[in-house]
């Protein structure tokens, strides 16, 4: 090593390919994420639905483990769209909490202690900044949701055979995509209220607020104007519509709610949202997250 | 260097400057920060002066690419700010004035990290960041933690990461900041050191005269946003090389017309003063020997010349008037 030669010299090696550099922002944010014992643990403990699930697919195809159990095929939950659907609600709501964990502190951390200028004034954008930050929630998140939700998917192929693969091609389209739509809001949410509050447990209290507070007056308006129409307030339940198309579940009429008008019993349908507005209204959340991003990610404010 | 007419590519000789301002202006919500400022620094360290608000900071940071220019542009090493910024940024270093630092992270994964943003891969910045840490005087608390380190040791820190990837032009806002005096002259002898190396250009803001004369050769100041002046110091330590203020004693007459014998125009400011410009050839040691042969002791001899102080005086007052 040539520390004893402690001279200026310039650098004239090879560089790292520049698409690659956002990278290097969750390559380092790992060391320091998974020193925390508390969150290595919940990590681990994120795996065991995973498990289960395979536990239950296996038995599905074991008749001997069933014989042992006492159980028959019929006692065990058949593997369809909505096994994998409650697989992905498991392990994204497993997952909204790594991510309360992780994320509250990513950008407000240097935001902080003025770090922004020195990623900034280096071949590094704005934009590979908050890739980069996003990039940490979303390889955490992605390793406990597609990930093993497609080795399920596959383990369940490979057991039943080519013919269930073929037909459930789209189950396995669900699980990444309603997995990656999830993760994506979180990873865009978490960023933005870690850019907006500096703070890490009024960030993360922000978070679950974000989450619960619009679900009651969500629930509040349902129950009001007998509609579903608030559901579209409540980020659970956009999330819940939109899984739900994926996997092609949705129900669009949820059924009927009887009500006095004018001294008369009226039965309302209850009516779902439709999907296109669940969407609307997530795609509407992600670009205004992008824009809170874009006016704080900066080297420097300007005060005007 | 012209200040008033613009420093357009014609107007330069054929090697690009180290920076080149062509009618840079620079406005925040309506009110002008930087106004048409020109120039073509070349030296290889430039200091940038001028009192609180003058602009200095706004100046490196719209050359960093943090802030758009109004109007105008600017050229780093040859690149446009405007359309080759990344060009740009991976050539130079920057120490800013206020502390910045990753939190929770040891200085030598500080330094790597900004090394693998910079672009080098991870085991050359490792290897990069013990060495800038060493270079700095950090090698023994490389792996304390940042946030523990003293004020002192961060401006260290701090100029750790804007050397540890080798750029080309590295700015240093204010480097001297809160240092004791050992620690400033530590700092200012390794600024030194990196211009000395030739391997690197400087840009150093600062607000302490002393700082900048002991390091730099350019200086630049800047004055409510404009440029008021620009001065090689270097060639004007040179130029005041020439100026002479001498004491003397004995009969002056024949001492005089000897000296305008060599070429040199004397003036006598009081009996036994003389002010004296020398000719290009003549030495010192010359008037030395016509003072011994006119039987005249020179008592003392001092060189005239205006120090930066002077300099960025008269620089505020001609700005103010």
């Amino acid at each position: 090593m040539a520390v004893l030669e402690r001279s200026y010299k310039r650098y004239a090696g090879a560089l790292s390919p520049e698409w690659s550099r956002f990278l290097i922002i969750p390559r380092h944010a790992f060391r320091d994420v998974f020193r925390s014992k508390l969150f290595t643990g919940l990590y681990a403990l994120s795996f065991m639905a995973p498990l289960v699930f395979a536990i239950l697919i296996y038995l599905r195809h074991n008749t001997e483990a069933l014989a042992i159990m006492k159980l028959s095929v019929v006692n065990v939950l058949p593997i369809d769209a909505t096994f994998f659907l409650t697989f992905v609600e498991i392990q994204g709501w497993v997952g909204f909490f790594l991510a309360l964990l992780v994320g509250p502190q990513q950008v407000a951390r240097d935001l902080t202690n003025n770090g922004l200028p020195l990623y900034l004034c280096r071949p590094f954008s704005r934009s590979e900044y908050v890739v980069g930050k996003m990039s940490i929630v979303i390889l955490l998140l992605s390793s406990i949701t597609w990930v093993p939700g497609l080795i399920l998917f596959g383990l369940q192929s490979y057991l039943e055979g080519w013919s269930w693969f073929s037909q459930n091609i789209p189950i396995a389209s669900a699980i990444f995509l309603g997995s990656l739509v999830w993760i994506l809001l979180l990873a865009l949410l978490t960023q933005t209220i870690s850019a907006w509050v500096k703070w890490r447990l009024a960030a993360s209290a922000g978070l679950i607020g974000l989450f619960f507070i619009p679900s009651v007056f969500a629930a509040i308006l349902n129950q009001m104007l007998a509609t579903r129409w608030g559901n579209l307030l409540s980020l659970g339940s956009l999330i819940r519509s939109v899984w739900a198309g994926l996997f092609g579940t949705f129900v669009q009429q949820a059924g009927q709610v009887q009500r006095m008008r004018g001294g008369v019993i009226v039965e309302t349908a209850m009516v779902e949202p439709p999907l296109w507005a669940s969407w609307l209204i997530l795609f509407l959340i992600c670009a205004l997250c992008l824009w809170l991003l874009s006016r704080k990610v900066k080297a420097y404010e300007v005060v005007k | 260097m012209t200040l008033d007419a613009p420093a357009t590519s014609s107007h330069l000789n054929d090697s690009p400057g180290v920076i080149t301002l062509d009618n840079l202006s620079v406005t925040f919500g309506g009110r002008p920060i930087l106004k048409s400022l020109n120039g073509d620094l070349r030296g290889r360290a430039i200091g940038l002066l001028g009192p609180n608000g003058a602009g200095k900071t706004t100046l490196i940071h719209t050359l960093l690419g943090f802030h758009q220019p109004s109007a105008g542009t600017a050229r780093i090493l040859g690149s446009d700010i405007r359309g080759e910024a990344n060009q740009i940024k991976s050539l130079i270093g920057y120490m800013p004035e206020r502390d910045s630092f990753i939190s929770k992270m040891s200085c030598i994964h500080f330094v790597r990290f900004m090394a693998e943003l910079s672009g080098l891969p991870p085991g050359a910045a490792l290897e990069r960041a013990h060495e800038a840490l060493f270079f700095v005087g950090l090698g023994e608390a490389r792996y304390r933690n940042v946030d523990t380190f003293s004020l002192g040791m961060k401006q260290l820190a701090k100029l750790a990461q804007a050397i540890v990837h080798g750029p080309r032009l590295i700015f240093l806002d204010e480097p001297t900041n809160g240092l004791d005096p050992p620690a400033r002259s530590r700092m200012i002898k390794m600024i030194r050191e990196i211009r000395d190396s030739g391997q690197a250009n400087i840009v150093l803001s600062s607000h302490l005269l002393r700082d900048v004369e002991e390091c730099c050769e350019e200086i630049v100041i800047l004055k409510d946003g404009r440029l008021v002046v620009y001065c090689n110091l270097e060639e004007e330590r040179k130029a005041n090389k020439k100026f002479l203020m001498l004491e003397t004693r004995g009969d002056l007459k024949s001492f005089v017309e000897g000296i305008g014998s060599l070429g040199c125009e004397c003036a006598m400011t009081s009996d036994h003063r003389l002010k004296i410009i020398l000719q290009d050839g003549t030495e010192i040691r010359d008037l030395y020997k016509l003072a011994a042969a006119s039987q005249v002791q020179i008592r003392r001899l001092t060189y005239k010349r205006d120090s930066l102080e002077d300099i960025f005086l008269k620089a505020m007052e001609n700005g103010s008037n």
